[in-house]
């Protein structure tokens, strides 16, 4: 911790150089919080399985001041979800990569974080960092410090986004190195969009660490489409903070699906402010070798007649790792509530391990509320009953899997999309995405 | 066709089958009756591998092959086929899918080409009019939600569309009202040919009132005490077991 305070001190100018005013006038406040905080502590309550200090070590390069990404994502990166009718953008290294200006409708800003800020410095203050600031840790602080361009979409009151939009992470290089990106997403009343985020790592001889703070801020009436697609490789750590702040009315789906990683550790908060907000909270994980999964949830209920559901489920084999921690706050206020959490979970052999903490706490008395959790291995019958039939063992086990799986695909709303992962879980599942297929 | 000399089996150490031999020829229909516990399932869940149970002695031989020395799936492509007693409910496998692997992998053991899916959904449209099986239960998840008779004629679709050459039937008319027996035994008898053989485990007479059976065995503690013909039946529906221990 120690060596990024001194490098924040002693670097600061590079930091700032190729950012805007605006974005490195929170960068002070972080500092305060991040000395004081440092890393979320390895084994407390919150981070029992994630050591962020152990994962971020000391040699990390940063990809500072880079003014053009060194490659051009169209030609390296052939896209693992084709034929999805999206705007398509990139950010390579924790940089947006510019692109022609896309004709979208009035209003409507789909872009780099740095060139939000001097576009729209209103907006920018309004939103950027708020949810983060008041919810989030040590980590989400320094992330604020050292943070060098990002992702924004915004939408103006009452426009209706139809085409979806993609935006892909890609890490690449040769260097152990540490990228920290920013998604800031802001609907305003009536707003609807469906954002498509793939996290890539190009590269497999070194190590790559990224931290990323999302922030989505749903307005009254909006209806947002989230989903999360990690495809990178085992010597990538990933740690990713969400925090939704849903309005009146407003609905959010999100799915975020791990299909190949090396550590990854996913924070949610969502808060639902407004009554009748609903969010949909979906997870899947396939982890084999030694990979590391840990999803970490918190649902606030702040008001009456919210919705919520919300289920994760890991596929596991070998020596991997999964954690689910899930917690659903119904507060006093939150009378109607209806609030469902599930975790499920097939673990493959008995090397692999499965940590599940699903919690309820509920300070209202007329809700309903319900979570379960379920940790086993492949149906034996129902393995047997195929095999009587004359599926082989192999294809059988792997049908049970994949049936396993596709359940936690059926939140998916975006078009092309689910037809897509199921493919792609079908090649995982059969050892064929090795690696990332996404960047070559 | 098959051939079972001395076999005893256990589950959990519990010995079940105490040397049972039995003999079945192409063309022909075995009926095994015999009381709670006498071992007619765990003859069926062996015959077809089930690793549940444990062959400590004897042998089976079908078709001329050790059947003991093949996997579940193995025996399946070999042409044996169980009609559970109990089918199995799996979540999120299409019977679609389920059944056009299983007819795949069948294909290929025997050296053919896989079936399109236009030559396979015209194959599944035919058998499911055997059993009269409703459409619609073929697009959903593999026995999810099917009431007791539409898992009991699913299973005799599943029949229809492998064409085993021996086909167990394991107390298929328990839980059938008499007009989803009917439709089930008339869907067997549909299925016989002169080649291939049947072996009904039932408790009682009446699905033998259906599907004629040519011997009739009672199956009491792991061995069969007694042969007979058809008539067999109608004696032990009349006088029970006892009259035979």
């Amino acid at each position: 911790m120690k060596q990024y305070i001194d490098f924040f001190i002693s670097e600061r100018q590079k930091i700032d150089e190729s950012c805007p005013l605006l974005l490195n006038s929170f960068r002070e406040t972080a500092f305060e919080t991040f000395r004081q905080m440092g890393f979320p502590a390895y084994q407390s309550e919150d981070y029992p399985y994630t050591n962020v200090a152990g994962l971020l070590k000391d040699d990390l390069g940063f990809y500072l001041n880079l003014l053009k990404p060194g490659i051009n994502p169209h030609k390296v990166f052939y896209c693992n979800v084709p034929n999805l009718n999206a705007y398509k953008y990139f950010v390579v290294n924790g940089h947006f990569f510019q692109e022609a200006e896309k004709n979208l409708p009035a209003g409507v800003y789909l872009g780099s974080l740095n060139v939000f800020a001097e576009r729209h410095p209103d907006l920018f203050l309004r939103y950027y960092n708020q949810q983060a600031s008041q919810n989030g840790d040590g980590l989400t602080a320094f992330n604020t410090l050292f943070v060098q361009d990002g992702f924004v979409l915004y939408i103006p009151e009452n426009v209706v986004l139809e085409k979806a939009v993609q935006l892909t992470n890609i890490s690449r290089g040769n260097v152990d190195s540490l990228i920290n990106r920013r998604v800031l997403v802001i609907l305003e009343r009536g707003a609807q969009a469906k954002l498509l985020v793939c996290d890539h790592t190009s590269e497999d001889k070194a190590m790559s660490a990224a931290t990323q703070v999302t922030e989505i801020y749903a307005g009254e009436n909006t209806s947002f489409d989230y989903s999360e697609l990690e495809e990178s490789n085992e010597k990538t750590v990933r740690l990713a903070s969400n925090f939704v702040r849903q309005a009146a009315s407003s609905s959010v789906t999100i799915n975020n699906i791990t299909l190949s990683n090396g550590f990854t550790r996913n924070n949610y908060q969502i808060d639902l402010t407004g009554k009748q907000a609903e969010i949909c909270l979906h997870g899947l994980a396939i982890a084999d070798a030694q990979q590391t999964v840990d999803n970490f949830t918190i649902i606030n209920h702040q008001t009456s007649n919210c919705h919520s559901n919300e289920l994760f489920k890991y596929l596991l084999d070998d020596e991997a790792t999964g954690v689910f921690n899930g917690k659903i706050v119904v507060l006093p206020d939150a009378q109607k509530t209806e609030a469902y959490q599930s975790n499920r979970n097939l673990l493959g052999n008995r090397r692999c391990r499965m940590y599940s903490r699903p919690k309820l706490e509920i300070n209202a008395d007329d809700v309903k509320c319900s979570h379960g959790m379920t940790t086993g291995q492949l149906d034996e019958a129902a393995l047997f009953y195929m095999r009587s039939r004359g599926i082989p063992k192999e294809e059988a086990i792997l049908m049970l899997k994949f049936a396993f799986a596709s359940d936690a695909l059926k939140g998916i709303r975006l078009e092309g999309l689910k037809d897509r992962l199921t493919l792609l879980i079908e090649k995982r599942l059969r050892g064929e995405l090795v690696k990332c297929q996404g960047c070559f | 066709m098959l051939k079972i000399k001395d076999l005893h089996a256990s589950i959990n150490g519990k010995e079940i089958l105490r040397g049972l031999n039995l003999e079945i020829q192409a063309g022909e229909v075995h009926a095994i009756m015999g009381p709670n516990g006498s071992g007619k399932s765990t003859l069926s869940a062996v015959l077809v591998g089930n690793p549940a149970f444990e062959v400590t002695k004897g042998e089976i031989i079908f078709k001329g092959q050790n059947l003991l020395e093949l996997s579940p799936e193995e025996r399946s492509c070999l042409g044996i086929f169980l009609s559970f007693q109990y089918p199995v409910e799996i979540p999120g496998v299409s019977m679609v899918n389920f059944m056009r692997t299983a007819v795949n992998e069948h294909r290929k053991r025997k050296g053919e080409t896989p079936l399109s899916a236009g030559e396979f959904l015209k194959m599944m449209r035919e058998k499911q009019s055997v059993v009269e099986l409703d459409k619609n239960l073929v697009n959903r998840s593999v026995n999810e939600g099917f009431s007791g008779g539409e898992k009991k004629r699913n299973e005799i679709f599943q029949m229809a569309m492998l064409e085993p050459d021996l086909a167990i039937l394991d107390e298929t008319d328990s839980g059938l009202d008499i007009d989803a027996l009917r439709i089930v035994a008339h869907g067997v008898n549909q299925l016989k040919r002169p080649d291939n053989a049947t072996i009904v485990i039932t408790h009682y007479q009446r699905l033998l009132d259906y599907v004629k059976p040519d011997f009739v065995h009672v199956l009491y503690n792991g061995q069969i005490i007694k042969t007979g013909y058809s008539e067999l039946a109608l004696e032990l529906e009349e006088k029970g077991y006892d009259w035979l221990k």
